[in-house]
């Protein structure tokens, strides 16, 4: 199978390692990725508290530019999913909107048909390769990895068809499919604080916290993530996070780390080298099945 | 001698009755007048323990042309866009794109506290963008540093550090090749910033 493939701006910079990981593990499961050519940053939610038309028009560039291979586009971190999505309900819906976007890109050399289909890597992970699949490709289960499955906000809200808005699935299937133990985690789609972490920390990081405590008291020894911001704000804050609100240690990884893992691709390969709590510890119990 | 008197609430006089509708004709605000007043967003909501105006609260008061006490609230800025109250709405009230039709009359008007970083970072991501059609974390959280708060930036020397190690922050400017299609695209789209021209029913 081979899919568009939109990474955004996150996967070159600080989501690096999702970027790396996602890679590796679609190699590893025989999918192939094409980055879609020239690409442009998704507009995020800065762009849409500026100025919501060209917003939309940046993201409906990049959708013009997928279309012409006929593939699905393979969109992984959450804010670019959610801007795409909700470009292409604003298109349908609006017809004036459609109407000056379209003839925007056109006077550009750009066509806008709504044909590509936008899709997140759990779900393609999910209903193209199928928990049977996945299981049959597992070469070391992550046996002793307790993970705590954080899904945040704009993968499931308000658009995603593939999974609950409040109480998503997906990935808590694919780690089990993995050999991981998932535990039980009614906090996975509160918000993570998004950019606030940064610029009002004392409410940014409480809600970090929260997750972190939370996935902590629930006996969780790693949290798998699937956003780059949401990475970043369970990851970077710990010593802010305990001098402020408490105590918490446990590391965030992405979920195609913990899949790449399972899948037997090193630690280099996946990026894991990368994040400020490092996560070796959690994956120590997982080894090679002799085949 | 007796009480000191001082008006504490608007008269609906003093409120901007061409303010309701402007957020009406905004893309995803239409069903503004339908909120029953609930609370169910207010409840939901993740960061309404910070807000000086609950998420129900700015509703009512956007329905009613309190246009500055909007425009100036710290919700509309605390507001992290996670969609919980849009989808819990029992009126089918898309409050987070209302909450982004405020943000933008907002920077329009200019009505937020000076250096306040989140319409700052906003501007400053909106710039990098039409400029580079990308953006490159590590360039945006030093110009945000710099014109709202260098010490905190300081504070955060072992973050960045880290970051720089891990090979997490760039120091090369993303950039796509088209700029000039780009820049072409965004100025022929216009300036209608989010009004709905009528939407399809
Ligand atoms: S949940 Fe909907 S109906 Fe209820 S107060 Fe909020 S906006 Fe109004
Ligand atoms: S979208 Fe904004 S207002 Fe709505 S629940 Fe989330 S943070 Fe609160």
């Amino acid at each position: 199978m081979s899919y568009a493939y939109y990474p955004g701006c996150s996967l070159k910079g600080m989501g690096r390692s999702y970027e790396e990981s996602l890679l590796a593990t679609f190699r590893a499961l025989g999918l192939c990725l094409d980055e879609i050519d020239d690409w442009n940053c998704c507009g995020a939610t800065a762009y849409m508290s500026v100025d919501e038309d060209k917003a939309i028009a940046l993201a409906a560039r990049n959708l013009a530019i997928a279309e012409p291979a006929g593939k699905d586009l393979v969109v992984p971190c959450s804010a670019c999913y959610l801007v795409l999505e909700k470009t292409r309900k604003h298109m349908r819906e609006y017809p004036d909107t459609r109407k000056r976007v379209c003839s925007a890109l056109e006077g550009a050399g750009l066509r806008y048909g709504e044909t590509a289909r936008i899709r997140h890597p759990l779900e393609v992970l999910f209903q193209d390769v199928g928990v049977e699949g996945l299981k049959k490709a597992v070469k070391r289960p992550l046996k002793g990895v307790k993970v705590a499955p954080y899904y945040g906000c704009q993968i499931v809200r308000p658009f995603s068809n593939f999974d609950h808005q409040v109480y998503p699935v997906v990935m808590d299937r694919l780690l089990e499919a993995c050999g991981a133990e998932v535990v039980y985690y009614p906090l996975k789609t509160r918000c993570c604080g998004g950019s606030l972490t940064g610029t009002i920390e004392e409410a940014g990081q409480r809600l970090a916290y929260i997750l972190l405590h939370e996935a902590e008291k629930r006996g969780a020894n790693v949290v798998a993530t699937l956003c780059p911001l949401c990475q970043f704000n369970l990851d970077s804050y710990h010593e802010s996070i305990t001098r402020r609100f408490g105590q918490v240690s446990v590391p965030t990884v992405y979920f195609t780390q913990l899949v790449g893992y399972a899948l037997g691709c090193s630690y280099e390969e996946l990026g894991l080298g990368r994040h400020r709590v490092p996560a070796r510890a959690a994956l120590e119990g997982a080894e090679t099945v002799a085949a | 001698m007796g009480f000191t008197v001082r008006q504490t609430i608007k008269y609906e006089a003093e409120t901007d009755p061409g303010f309701a509708p402007l957020i009406k004709e905004k893309r995803g605000c239409e069903k503004l007048e339908a909120c029953i007043q609930c609370g169910t967003c207010s409840g939901v909501c993740p960061l309404s323990i910070y807000m000086d105006h609950t998420p129900r609260q700015v509703i009512l008061l956007t329905r009613s042309g309190f246009r500055d006490e909007v425009l100036k609230s710290n919700t509309i800025w605390l507001c992290a866009s996670c969609y919980e109250c849009t989808v819990s709405c029992p009126k089918d009230i898309k409050i987070t794109d209302i909450i982004y039709s405020l943000k933008q009359e907002a920077i329009r008007a200019r009505a937020y506290p000076r250096g306040f970083p989140i319409p700052v970072l906003a501007k400053e991501f909106y710039k990098m963008v039409r400029g580079f059609g990308r953006t490159t974390e590590s360039f945006l959280v030093v110009k945000l540093l710099l014109k709202t708060n260098i010490l905190a930036g300081l504070k955060m020397w072992k973050l960045g550090l880290q970051l720089v190690k891990s090979g997490r922050f760039g120091f090369v400017p993303e950039s796509i090749k088209n700029r000039g299609q780009l820049q072409q695209i965004l100025e022929r789209v216009g300036e209608g910033n989010g009004t709905n021209g009528g939407p399809k029913k």
